[in-house]
């Protein structure tokens, strides 16, 4: 404990303006760079589209500034509000499917007259929240009995929305939660379990699968079974990072991205305009940016005081590096076609928010630490 | 803490293998992947299947593909698309409406994918184009196989046509499935058995050079051909049957009722299909869409008539199988009808009367009184319940999209459809055809069919078999039985079908002028269906009303009576009386398929 002390003392003045407000500067940093990167590529993508930027800029603006907002809030104040969050995430879910508008042939989507509101995307948040909360008021590593409803918590809003269909953000918001029970010392007994049980549960999973998501897994299995239909994606991504080479194409001379070869190239397969263009070494340093935040943020949530903050941050840094892999991996041709964009980077996405009030939150969690000495 | 660097480890872990396949990708296989990127760009061209072809029962085409050439225009490798127009319209002939179509597609097309700009290029166009070819990069010219219709309008509301792919049909198919396919069925046999004569893409995927040029090509799946139909109408007897109408509108059903098979689809007047498979002009549309025999409209399928007296032969076998008549109990037509206590007069068709009649007067003479007579005695609810047995007021489920399905009245429908009670008056119409009911032609000619095979029912098809590309063996599309209709007593059908006998043989019978010199014993029964109403004590003068207030001439039939092989319905509209405009129609495809012709 003294170390902790001498160290806050030694750094008072240089962490003064963050801790007033509520900033980590490294964080900051790192989001900041990654978003102005994003902006360069997706210019390009977008082939010079302006007003695509000025929008991704307006987005980006908001995110931030949301992520600023819930950086002063204090994690005490967000552990107590977090079962009256949880349910009214859980609430609006049901709503959603008794009343939601179907979009896109799903059903995400609570129109409340004046907003138009996705409540899968609070449970991004509500969920490890509400896991921390739980786990945390007893000693760790958790009893049985408390893990088994544990998990109640993460399994019930995971179905609720992989029913919508929303599958993407059902197993994001699954993984969020299991992070939480993972850093709560879920034993590698159980984790061995739960391996061969999700083993297990594939087939029943591919029997509740809708055809479309059928149909990608069958696409990442063998893309060039389909190549004009769902395996041309693939196929074009792999050919627009794979001719990048070392250095890349140039900045605006990828000839995947700007002879059309390669769809959705704003949104989803981002990356692999970043790989045509700027090559191995571009994607570097993008990879390179992307393993700091995480490091920092999973540096942030073991500094935590509380039990509370360290579960919950942990599992917000994962989840972002869940976005980043699961992205990268799918243009890259090692997982399926999921839609998750790259985030901050990739065009659009109601997510940039959600992802970005959990950066807020690490970062209340980091400069509300009681400095014990003073 | 522990934990946290578990997770760290396992986030690196994860990273490593991501850097590792990005080292493969942008390293390893750098060159393969260039190679398809950059300096040979791949293409991936579909291989549009060839479409089935359509024959009829003895194998004369009805609907098969001609070679045409189209100009496609690949817009990356164009720079200045207007100057290269203006140019072309030079060599071929580009109309306002190309121009536009061209400019629509060109929106929604990737710029390396071609744009057809013209189908169909005369030979000296394509000759015109070749010698300036080089001239115009990004322009070439296609061979393709175009839909054509050799017949032109024959049987054209059997066969439909194809069209174009439009927005409406991209809703209802697979885009990926009709990669390089420009059209699709609309309607008829072509839009019903799409599925079966559209074939499956093949694509190759090939290297090209800067401008586009193939270079060669790496992998190809070739498409599978659709399937041909074989149908089981006889192209000879709808020749016969269409020109047998003489300009008439109306529509005519022939089937082997044996099997179900049609052996002529009528609905006249016709249209040609080849019209309507490059894009028809909107002149030419407005005309026949503004024509007042209506040419584009499917009579024999979607044209719903009152059946009028065709439909006593029916009534009559319900009365004698639900025990309400017997076979010679006699009625005294006075020439009008009344409800017991109503002053209203229900008039015969014959103003002084048939005097006494029994079953088999009433039906070869159609005497409207018996038939009022008998349906108040059934009564609406097993009138209803008999003749839906044959299929009325349901939709036959024949293999060609858009049957509609008539009207058979009830209690039930009344009080649904109008919130009104039942009638008897209405009954009594009811039972001489008129009122509320109406029959298509095809349910008409599935009924008699029915009629002629004592109570057994088939559903009426057009397609026999079918036929592999590769194959010369023909697969049978298996015909389908329907719920039989029970048989009571074999004499009752006998009694109606000797009835209807006499209605073409008899010496008092009103089909009578086409049974004189027949060379075979024919069953029928004629029909006069009102299109409007008269009022009490009016008469009907012909020569007094606009022709569209005219009758409507129906006549059903069957032939040989002891061993049918077809059974005929045909409705003429503002035709008069069945007998003098329908049963001489109806002889004459008896006749072209039942007579031996000397070979």
């Amino acid at each position: 404990m003294s170390t902790l002390l001498d160290t806050s003392r030694e750094d008072a003045s240089k962490r003064d303006w963050q801790h007033i407000l509520h900033f980590d500067a490294a964080l900051l940093f790192g989001l900041l760079a990654i978003s102005a990167l994003g902006l360069f590529v997706l210019y390009s993508s977008a082939g010079g589209d302006t007003q695509l930027v000025t929008r991704q800029i307006l987005r980006l603006g908001i995110a931030f500034g949301g992520m600023v907002i819930v950086a002063q809030l204090r994690p005490q104040w967000l552990q107590r509000w977090t079962p009256w969050l949880y349910g009214l995430g859980l609430t609006l879910l049901i709503a959603v499917l008794a009343a939601g508008d179907v979009g896109k042939g799903a059903q995400r989507w609570l129109d409340l007259g004046f907003v138009r509101f996705q409540p899968s995307e609070m449970m991004k948040l509500a969920v490890p929240m509400m896991v921390a909360w739980y786990l945390s008021d007893k000693r760790l590593p958790p009893t049985y009995s408390r893990l088994l409803i544990a998990g109640a918590l993460i399994v019930t809003p995971v179905l609720l929305i992989a029913v919508q269909p929303d599958l993407g953000t059902s197993l994001l918001i699954a993984s969020a939660g299991f992070f939480v029970l993972f850093l709560a010392g879920l034993s590698w007994k159980l984790l061995g379990g739960l391996g061969l049980l999700a083993t297990a549960g594939a087939p029943v999973l591919w029997h509740f699968m809708h055809d479309y998501q059928r149909q990608r897994v069958i696409t990442f299995l063998d893309p060039e079974q389909d190549p004009l239909g769902t395996g041309y994606h693939i196929i074009q991504s792999k050919i627009a990072i794979g001719s990048g080479g070392l250095f890349g194409k140039g900045w605006l001379n990828g000839t995947q991205a700007h002879l059309e070869f390669l769809p959705e190239r704003s949104t989803d397969f981002i990356f692999a305009v970043l790989g045509e263009e700027f090559g191995l070494f571009g994607i570097g340093v993008i990879v390179v940016i992307y393993s700091f935040i995480i490091v920092r943020s999973l540096y942030i949530a073991a500094q935590a005081q509380d039990t509370y903050g360290r579960l919950l941050g942990g599992s917000l840094a994962m989840t972002f590096f869940i976005y980043f892999i699961v992205n990268t991996g799918m243009v890259t041709g090692l997982l399926p076609v999921v839609g998750l964009p790259l985030p901050l980077v990739s065009y659009g996405g109601t997510s940039m928010v959600t992802l970005m009030a959990g950066f807020g939150i690490l970062m209340s969690i980091h400069t509300h630490r009681k400095l014990l000495a003073t | 803490m522990q934990r946290s660097v578990q997770a760290l480890i396992f986030a690196a872990v994860l990273v490593a293998v991501l850097i590792g396949r990005l080292v493969y990708l942008q390293v390893l296989a750098h060159e393969h992947y260039i190679t398809l990127s950059d300096d040979n760009r791949i293409k991936i061209l579909p291989l549009p299947p060839n479409r089935g072809l359509i024959f009829d029962r003895n194998g004369l085409i009805l609907a098969d593909n001609l070679p045409s050439y189209r100009l496609e225009l690949t817009l990356e490798q164009i720079h200045d698309i207007d100057s290269t127009l203006d140019a072309l319209s030079k060599l071929v002939n580009i109309r306002d409406v190309d121009r536009k179509r061209f400019e629509k597609l060109r929106q929604r097309t990737p710029a390396f994918k071609p744009v057809a700009l013209r189908f169909h290029l005369s030979d000296d166009e394509v000759a015109r184009f070749a010698i300036d070819r080089h001239r115009f990069p990004g322009v070439d010219i296609v061979a393709g196989l175009s839909r054509h219709y050799p017949h032109g309008p024959l049987s054209v509301h059997a066969l439909g046509y194809v069209g174009r792919i439009d927005e409406r049909d991209l809703q209802r198919i697979d885009a990926s499935d009709y990669s390089g396919t420009t059209h699709i069925g609309k309607v008829g046999i072509e839009r019903t058995y799409e599925d079966v004569l559209h074939g499956t893409v093949g694509y190759r995927q090939v290297e090209t050079n800067a401008e586009g040029r193939i270079l060669r090509t790496l992998v190809r799946t070739p498409p599978v051909p659709g399937e041909n139909l074989y149908l089981t109408m006889d192209a000879e007897l709808q020749s016969v049957a269409e020109q047998a109408f003489a300009g008439k509108a109306g529509a005519a059903i022939a089937i082997d009722p044996s099997n179900g098979d049609i052996l002529a689809f009528v609905s006249q007047p016709t249209y040609d299909p080849n019209l309507f498979v490059n894009g028809i002009d909107t002149e030419t549309y407005e005309a026949l869409r503004d024509d007042d025999k209506q040419p584009l409209f499917n009579r024999a399928l979607r044209g719903q008539y009152p059946p009028g007296s065709t439909l006593k032969p029916f009534v009559a076998l319900g009365g004698l199988e639900q025990g309400i008549i017997s076979e010679h109990a006699d009625t005294y037509c006075p020439g009008f009808y009344r409800l017991p206590g109503k002053a209203r007069k229900y008039r015969d068709w014959k103003r002084g009367g048939h005097g006494t009649v029994d079953l088999t007067t009433a039906i070869a003479q159609s005497c409207d009184v018996y038939f009022y007579d008998l349906a108040l005695s059934m009564g609406i609810d097993r009138l209803h319940s008999y003749l839906s047995l044959f299929g009325f007021g349901k939709r036959t489920g024949i293999d060609i999209i858009g049957e509609l399905p008539g009207l058979l009245p009830s209690r039930q429908w009344k009080r649904a459809t109008r919130n009104l009670p039942w009638f008897p008056g209405e009954t009594l119409i009811t039972g001489i055809g008129q009122g509320f009911m109406l029959t298509t032609p095809v349910q008409l000619a599935s009924a008699t069919a029915t009629l002629s095979e004592y109570g057994r029912r088939l559903k009426p098809r057009i397609v026999a078999s079918t036929q592999q590309y590769d194959d010369i063996e023909l697969t049978p599309v298996p015909f389908e039985p329907l719920a039989d209709i029970p048989v009571e007593e074999t004499h009752h059908w006998i009694t109606v079908i000797n009835a209807m006998r006499e209605v073409v043989h008899g010496k008092r019978g009103t089909a009578r002028k086409i049974g004189k010199d027949s060379e075979f014993d024919i069953a029928g029964k004629t029909g006069t269906a009102q299109v409007f109403g008269l009022k009490q004590e009016e008469k009907y003068e012909a020569d007094k009303l606009a022709e569209e207030l005219h009758d409507h001439s129906l006549f059903i039939a069957f032939a040989p009576i002891d061993k049918p092989r077809i059974a005929i319905a045909v409705v003429v509209e503002h035709g008069g009386g069945g007998s003098a405009v329908a049963a001489p129609i109806a002889r004459i495809i008896l006749d072209q398929y039942l007579v031996e012709k000397p070979s």
